[in-house]
């Protein structure tokens, strides 16, 4: 496969075949208001998105969003009930699955079992009716690619998960599909293969330049294998956004609950200029946002969301008798000071040591818990914390990030 | 530990104990005393003579090659077993023909249907196979409904009656009748078990619809067409009951003649060479169809 002025040159059915790639910053692939309803449940309600060709773009939502709807029907296997797919600017909703040139990797691969790995990795290319020796040669070619050479005349039985994983992925590229759809391909792996696995396909996807949409519940694989991703929920996209972006500026509290941990403060607009928002913590004080790009009303309900690694936790230099006063929401706290930074008292509620880091819970006076995380030394030092300790917590103006209600 | 280890070593022994003696006893042994009447003479009036007689107080083994020879002293029994296999061959094929796409059509039904449909495929099992016999015999009488419509038929075409009764049309009928349950439930048992996203993935790896059926369910039920083969082609070779009632003079089997030998003719030693070989057929189609279906399990088209 190669690409001359805009035109991309695949094998297909044996032959040279050139496609029309279209424009530089053109959607490879356009979902346009597709909705997919199963009697009364909308499983898709006018979903649309542009994918780029090389995009490695990641579907990403809890169990029961749409999103393995949405791949489905983007690989032909159901139709949608209104709205149009169109793939290199033509509609491909008429055009059965087969003759859809884009390959989907299934969840339990779904290699034939009575085939062995060599006769899976043709299958494409037999199906394609390419000559007995190309095959073999690109077969070869294939199994090396996946660095698993003289895997070929064994039966998929013989492999474990992630040679499973590997060929699947082969079968799947052989014949260079313009699109791969990945349907939670990892879910089946252990956590160390699984990490292992995500790093082989970030290389892979970038040594071939195919366009991946990869569908997964797991935020943090998400998070670590797109370019862009694309959060689902009831059947809508809440939010298209780039990693980076989707963690540091959420846009509604589902996208900052599903992406991360997340702090959500409650509280009210009071004041705007220029970037930096003035908002009124319920039953904690005025706390300073800055770095906001859109413009907030004065009095509209908001939330703040605050990531756990952002916030510092150090023990209060108030003296312990002054614990008393704390839980009392009448005492607000200054207002961020000069340095742009909130500071609140609180006391550990519970800790939980994860070996790199040690979560605190910290009550504030509100009554609500904030979760901080804190790195742990090498020396083997964890507990900087006790439960009960009173502790201050702090976070600068750009640590958070306003998400209307 | 080690009496733990052992003592479940010895409980699989135990199990396997009764089907073990079962299998000896009811199986086995017959089988060797089957083997070794048919060396023996038959008795005067049925069953056989002794094989050990008294000779002027010498004892000597009275047994015989006879019965062997007269098997293969006539073409008789060979043409014989040769037409019993032919019946069990195309009831096989039919029974399989039939059964294939009923037994895909039920696993691929929702959960309520399949239950239904599996239970209307064994429905007939619930009267008695010679009550059904029975029925086909009033079906195919030479006055019955079916045999005067098409006669009324065919006498339009100017073609001449015909009779359904005692012809091979009206055995094979009733054989593939009586056995395409034992074809549908084993093909049944292996169709659903097939993981749907194998035809899923063919299809979306450029396979139509042919030869997603030719390349993925049809290789991957070959076992489940081996069992349904066996369970009908075995009972349908030694089949005595059907031809008895429908098949007339010229629709005996091997099975008829077997009957005749111990039961008639009273000649129990050559109804046992009759049966041994009988029996040494039906081992063999279940080692070949084992043979075949283990191959294929972990074969693919090369």
């Amino acid at each position: 496969m190669f690409v001359v002025s805009g035109l991309l040159f695949v094998l297909r059915a044996g032959k040279m075949v050139w496609v029309f790639t279209g424009m530089e910053n053109g959607a490879l692939l356009e979902i346009v208001d597709v909705s997919r309803h199963f009697d009364a449940f909308v499983a898709l309600d006018k979903v649309s998105l542009h994918i780029k060709a090389g995009e490695f773009f990641t579907l990403l939502g809890p169990s029961g969003c749409g999103k393995t709807t949405l791949l489905r029907l983007i690989a032909g296997f159901d139709q949608p009930d209104g709205g149009d797919i169109l793939l290199n600017g033509k509609s491909i909703i008429a055009v059965p699955p087969e003759d859809r040139p884009l390959h989907t990797i299934f969840q339990n691969y779904a290699l034939f079992p009575h085939m062995t790995v060599a006769e899976n990795i043709a299958f494409p290319l037999r199906m394609a009716r390419v000559s007995k020796q190309d095959i073999r040669t690109r077969v070869a070619e294939a199994l090396e690619d996946v660095r698993l050479p003289d895997k070929g005349s064994q039966y998929p039985d013989a492999l474990s998960g992630g040679q499973k994983q590997r060929i699947a992925i082969a079968r799947a590229l052989v014949n260079r599909p313009r699109l791969l759809l990945l349907d939670e391909p990892l879910s089946a792996l252990d956590a160390k293969l699984r990490e292992q696995m995500q790093i082989e396909l970030i290389d892979l996807q970038k040594d071939i330049g195919i366009t991946f949409i990869y569908v997964t519940h797991d935020q943090g694989e998400a998070l670590a294998l797109s370019h862009r991703i694309a959060v689902m929920d009831h059947g809508r996209i809440v939010q298209v956004d780039e990693p980076t972006r989707l963690y540091g500026y959420p846009g509604s509290r589902f996208v900052a609950d599903f992406i991360g941990k997340c702090n959500l403060l409650d509280g009210k607009v009071s004041e705007q200029q220029g970037g930096r928002v003035t908002v009124e913590l319920d039953g904690l004080g005025s706390v300073y946002v800055c770095g906001m790009e859109s413009q907030f009303a004065v009095g509209s309900r908001c939330a703040l969301t605050l990531r756990p690694e952002k916030i510092r936790i150090s023990r209060s230099s108030a003296i312990p008798g002054a614990s008393d006063n704390l839980s009392a929401p009448s005492d607000p706290s200054p207002l961020s000071s000069f340095d742009g930074e909130s500071h609140f008292p609180g006391y550990v509620h519970d800790m939980l040591y994860l070996g790199d880091v040690t979560v605190y819970n910290v009550t504030l006076a509100n009554g609500v818990l904030l979760e901080t995380l804190l790195a742990n030394s090498a020396s083997g030092r964890a507990n900087f914390f006790e439960i009960g300790d009173q502790v201050d917590v702090a976070w600068s103006c750009d640590a958070g990030h306003l998400v209307l209600d | 530990m080690l009496k733990t280890v052992q003592g479940k070593v010895w409980s699989k022994y135990l199990l396997s104990l009764p089907p073990m003696a079962y299998l000896l006893i009811f199986f086995a042994a017959p089988t060797m005393i089957m083997l070794f009447a048919s060396f023996r003479y038959p008795g005067e009036y049925g069953g056989l003579a002794p094989w050990l007689v008294q000779d002027g107080g010498q004892w000597t083994l009275d047994l015989t090659l006879e019965n062997w020879q007269r098997l293969f002293g006539t073409d008789i029994y060979l043409r014989l077993f040769v037409k019993s296999i032919g019946y069990a061959v195309s009831t096989t094929l039919i029974c399989m023909f039939m059964a294939y796409p009923l037994a895909l059509m039920i696993a691929r039904s929702g959960r309520k249907s399949r239950d239904l449909l599996l239970l209307l495929v064994i429905l007939p099992f619930w009267s008695n196979f010679l009550v059904r016999i029975y029925a086909w015999m009033i079906i195919f009488s030479p006055v019955g409904a079916l045999t005067r419509i098409l006669n009324g038929v065919l006498d339009l075409f100017g073609a001449g009656p015909v009779t359904l009764m005692y012809s091979p049309t009206a055995m094979i009928v009733c054989l593939v009748y009586v056995h395409l349950p034992f074809m549908v439930l084993p093909l049944y048992a292996n169709l659903e078990k097939h993981d749907p996203y194998l035809l899923d993935a063919a299809q979306d790896l450029g396979a139509g619809k042919w030869r997603r059926f030719w390349l993925i369910t049809w290789p991957l039920s070959l076992p489940g067409i081996t069992a349904g083969s066996i369970l009908v082609f075995i009972p349908v070779l030694g089949m005595f009951a059907i031809p008895d009632l429908l098949g007339g003079t010229d629709g005996i089997m091997i099975g008829n003649v077997i009957k005749q030998q111990f039961m008639e003719s009273r000649d129990w030693p050559f109804g046992s060479v009759l049966s041994m070989v009988l029996t040494v057929a039906a081992v063999v189609v279940v080692l070949l169809g084992s043979r075949l279906s283990r191959q294929r399990a972990g074969m693919g088209g090369s």
